[in-house]
């Protein structure tokens, strides 16, 4: 599969989820359990991407690096309610900071 | 500030406390749209620095149009993972537009030719906006606004993040894979309200760091996916007896 092929299918699922939404009946989602379920699959989604950018190396391994010190800074700004755009701004000047002075 | 002419046709003729609320969610529609397409100056910088070239980037804004999963996209491609697992996760990650649509649809009242255009529009943002509103009128108009400003403002910005990422030369230099880490955490962070959120992001990161050493890239965020459906399988704790009065 192509890079391109891979980009448009996941955009047509994406519009296809949105547009269904819009389509069925509210009543098919209803239950406690299932909409439980589908609030919480962001947050694991969410939280593996996170270990998966912070520690993911070469070929399956796990690498403590300038990322991690980034998340933990991000966590500080997330904590004193920054937005999100500083939180990402002092995620790149941290990495790109500890790299300068040649740490990892 | 003076008001331009014409900017408000028909405006004296309307309610005044009416049109002040509805000018009111307007405002907020147009800010959390700045605001949120401001940093599709981020995911157009990481997209490209994944390995996708801007029109690829390009696309991903104007045609999946739900920050989150375009995010995942570019993180599973970027970890080497294969086109199936970006897929994956980016439509697992998805599914809740399509719970927003359930939701938005039922005071939007949108004609069959404005079904597909609305649905479009249906994610976070738009959906927030809307049902932060009292009645249906605001409520539809929260949520147009807020869904074109943020579409808008994404599509500009993610352009000129993908550009600016691909003059930029190595992504790492700039410290961009720690801003990818920190993109995470900020999307997660507001949804850790409630203790089964918690327990969900805490069972998924101990599942993600087993799994990674195990599985090719992009199979660990989708095995730990699972997490959400252990704990939201989970007896629910009955609320302490004593708490209510017998």
């Amino acid at each position: 599969m192509t890079l391109w092929m891979a980009v448009l299918a996941a955009c047509a699922l994406a519009f296809l989820t949105k547009w269904l939404g819009h389509l069925v009946p509210a009543a098919w989602l209803s239950g406690v359990r299932t909409r439980r379920m589908t609030s919480l699959l962001p947050v694991a989604l969410l939280a593996a991407l996170v270990v998966v950018q912070t520690l993911g190396g070469p070929a399956g391994t796990l690498v403590v690096d300038a990322r991690l010190v980034a998340v933990a800074v991000a966590v500080i700004a997330l904590v004193l309610r920054a937005p999100f755009i500083l939180v990402v701004v002092l995620g790149a000047l941290v990495a790109a900071g500890l790299r300068a002075l040649g740490w990892s | 500030m003076t008001r331009p002419p014409g900017a408000e046709p028909g405006g004296s003729a309307r309610p005044a406390g009416r049109s002040t609320a509805h000018r009111a969610v307007q405002r907020q529609a147009w800010s959390v749209g700045l605001a949120t397409g401001a940093y599709g100056v981020s995911f157009g910088a990481l997209s490209v620095a994944s390995g996708l070239d801007v029109w690829q980037t390009v696309a991903l804004s104007a045609l999946m149009f739900t920050g989150g999963s375009q995010f995942a996209f570019v993180g599973v491609i970027g970890a080497g993972g294969t086109g199936v697992a970006a897929i994956a996760t980016a439509t697992l990650l998805g599914i809740r537009n399509g719970l927003y649509g359930l939701q938005v649809s039922e005071f939007l009242g949108v004609r069959r030719g404005q079904r597909a255009l609305a649905a479009q529009l249906t994610i976070d943002e738009s959906t927030a906006v809307a049902i932060a509103q009292d009645h249906d009128h605001p409520r539809r108009i929260g949520f147009w606004h807020t869904g074109i400003a943020v579409y808008l403002f994404w599509n500009l910005f993610t352009l000129i993040g993908a550009v600016v990422g691909n003059a930029l030369g190595d992504p790492r230099r700039w410290g961009l894979d720690g801003a990818a880490a920190a993109a995470f955490v900020a999307l997660l962070w507001p949804r850790l309200r409630s203790r089964d959120a918690g327990a969900t992001a805490a069972l998924a990161v101990i599942v993600t760091v087993l799994v990674v050493p195990q599985a090719p890239a992009g199979i660990p965020v989708l095995v730990a996916a699972l997490a959400a459906l252990v704990v939201g399988l989970w007896p629910r704790r009955q609320a302490p007896r004593e708490a209510t009065p017998s």
